[in-house]
């Protein structure tokens, strides 16, 4: 993958889920709440999960942020629902090597879903904070789970 | 006569690069400008030519660098309608201003003596600073009024982000001790009312800091005529080096404030148990200077006095006109502080609907467009106009028509390819 378009980071469905935000909206009853910033822009996310038998039941969230910030904290509430805590830890390590691959890992769909669609922003490390946003939020969060 | 842009152009080596397969568009200028070679010649032969100590020594090196380093001095007094012992170096403009309220604090800790007495600060002493201000020209002040017990006490904005100058007549009383406030906004552009905020603090004998970052670059700076007791200004936003600032202040203000930073060359004599000082400017410069940016700032105050600085205020008002007019016509665009027609330098902030502002940043800078994005370190301003951050454009005497139509081109799409 190179830095040839713009699309290439911002892909279509990227922008979809910058639009939907999967997720969005705190839970009433959550079993661990965390929050994140990100220092250089100011931009924060706060993350509620429930999590019941060892599974993460389900993701709310609110913030704001950058198209990529939210898109990746709505591909997040898709994927994690239903997951262990370390089936949670394997996508999140996942991501994050993604993430730093510099455009040499394009993600494993299956584990990743649409969270694959942010493997541009590998080649724009400036922007790796944002897309970690959320996902620093649930690894705290996750934390703070017995499973 | 109009600057020639062309030829002043050709002197900006930086200028020539390309950017993602575009002419680089560099409208970060209020961030850090670019150098003209003029600038980077300076140093250049002076770090190769005359490299030495200052103030120290007797060999041929060390007289030429002092010689630089003093004239250099001169060129900036001239250039701010100073006398040179009114000039002190600095590291750059947060360096200045935490070096005045450092030595505040130590007045206020009885240190300087008798004549440090009319900066020392208590309880019930207020500092007034504005709600437009950089962190640089807030942050020493809430701790000045930490360390000290004095209070804090910010002017307010409206919702256009105009001072709001019926409450400066409330907030300036007799309690003031300072007033701390920005010539220009960073984020603004505004010129703000410097006679009329001088008038209300005169009333109360209250000592007047002006943050002349945004403004040295583009107005031509009178600071005698202004009437403020100290100034400060950042070398490298108005052409000059990194890593160099001026702090002015009225002589008979600095000769009785007492050092922050102390140590070598600030000195009359040295006991084991205490020292006597030397007055300004010296007082305020311990330790090695810096020296190769001193000389290269003179060199940016030459190349702008060359220009001529009220052709580089004329251009600057036209390119903020140009970027506010342009801006204000593209839908979804709110543009930040002064309406079009309204004073303002050529700076323009502004939001784009939907759309996040690093998300802008990052559209224009595949197209080779450098812009700021973020809070441009004014958070509480931000707060008060009730956003999160903004995208900035900012001119500076290198900017082209045809950069600010590219600009406005590109931000014209934005919202088309974010769906917004």
């Amino acid at each position: 993958m190179s830095r040839q378009d713009l699309r290439n980071l911002y892909q279509d469905v990227l922008v979809d889920h910058s639009h939907e935000r999967h997720g969005y909206g705190l839970l009433e009853d959550p079993t661990a709440e965390s929050h994140g910033i990100n220092r250089s822009c100011g931009d924060e996310i706060t993350l509620h999960i429930r999590a019941g038998d060892g599974v993460i039941e389900s993701v709310g969230w609110t913030g704001h942020g950058c198209a990529i910030s939210q898109a990746s904290a709505s591909m997040l509430s898709d994927i994690v629902a239903g997951l262990t805590r370390d089936e949670c830890t394997r996508c999140l390590d996942r991501f994050r090597s993604m993430l730093q691959s510099r455009g040499k890992d394009d993600g494993d769909e299956e584990l990743l879903g649409d969270a694959v669609a942010l493997s541009g922003v590998s080649l724009y490390p400036p922007r790796i904070n944002c897309a970690m946003l959320a996902w620093t939020a649930l690894e705290d969060g996750l934390t703070r789970i017995d499973a | 006569m109009p600057l020639d842009i062309d030829r002043i152009r050709a002197q900006f080596p930086a200028l020539r690069r390309r950017v993602n397969d575009h002419p680089l568009v560099y409208l970060d200028s209020a961030a850090t400008s670019q150098k003209p070679s003029v600038v980077l010649d300076a140093e250049r032969t002076f770090l190769e030519q005359h490299n030495a100590a200052v103030h120290r020594g007797a060999h041929t090196l060390a007289a030429e660098a002092t010689e630089l380093f003093e004239s250099s001095r001169e060129r900036l007094a001239r250039f701010l309608g100073a006398a040179p012992e009114e000039i002190v170096w600095t590291a750059g403009a947060t360096a200045a201003l935490n070096l005045l309220a450092y030595s505040f604090s130590n007045a206020s800790r009885g240190r300087g003596g008798e004549p440090a007495e009319r900066f020392r600060l208590g309880p019930g002493d207020e500092l007034v600073v504005t709600e437009l201000e950089h962190h640089a020209n807030l942050i020493p002040w809430q701790e000045l009024a930490a360390r000290t017990g004095a209070t804090l006490r910010p002017i307010g904005v409206d919702d256009a982000g105009r001072l709001r100058m019926d409450e400066a007549v409330e907030v300036i009383g007799e309690h003031t001790r300072v007033l701390a406030f920005a010539h220009v906004s960073n984020v603004l552009g505004a010129i703000n009312p410097v006679a009329e905020l001088v008038a209300l603090a005169r009333r109360f004998g209250a000592l007047v800091v002006l943050d002349a970052c945004q403004s040295a670059p583009h107005l031509s700076l009178d600071l005698k005529a202004l009437d403020v007791d100290f100034a400060v200004l950042s070398g490298h936003k108005m052409l000059g080096p990194l890593g160099i600032g001026v702090l002015y202040g009225r002589r008979e203000l600095l000769d009785a404030m007492p050092p922050f930073l102390t140590g070598g060359s600030m000195i009359t004599s040295v006991m084991m148990e205490r020292a006597e000082y030397l007055p300004s400017p010296a007082r305020f410069e311990a330790g090695t200077q810096p020296v190769s940016q001193a000389i290269g700032l003179a060199a940016a105050v030459d190349f702008l006095d060359e220009l001529g600085m009220e052709q580089v205020h004329e251009r600057d008002a036209e390119l903020g006109q140009a970027l506010v007019t342009g801006l204000t016509a593209i839908p979804g665009i709110r543009v930040l502080g002064p309406a079009p027609g309204e004073p303002r330098v050529g700076l323009a902030g502004f939001i784009v609907d939907g759309v996040h502002s690093h998300d802008v940043g990052q559209f224009l800078d595949e197209l080779g467009i450098a812009v700021r994005v973020g809070h441009h370190c004014a958070e509480p301003l931000h707060r008060r106009l009730g956003l999160a951050a903004s995208t900035r454009a900012s001119t500076s005497v290198y900017t082209t028509d045809a950069e600010v139509a590219a600009f406005l081109d590109g931000v014209g799409r934005i919202r088309a390819f974010f769906r917004a």
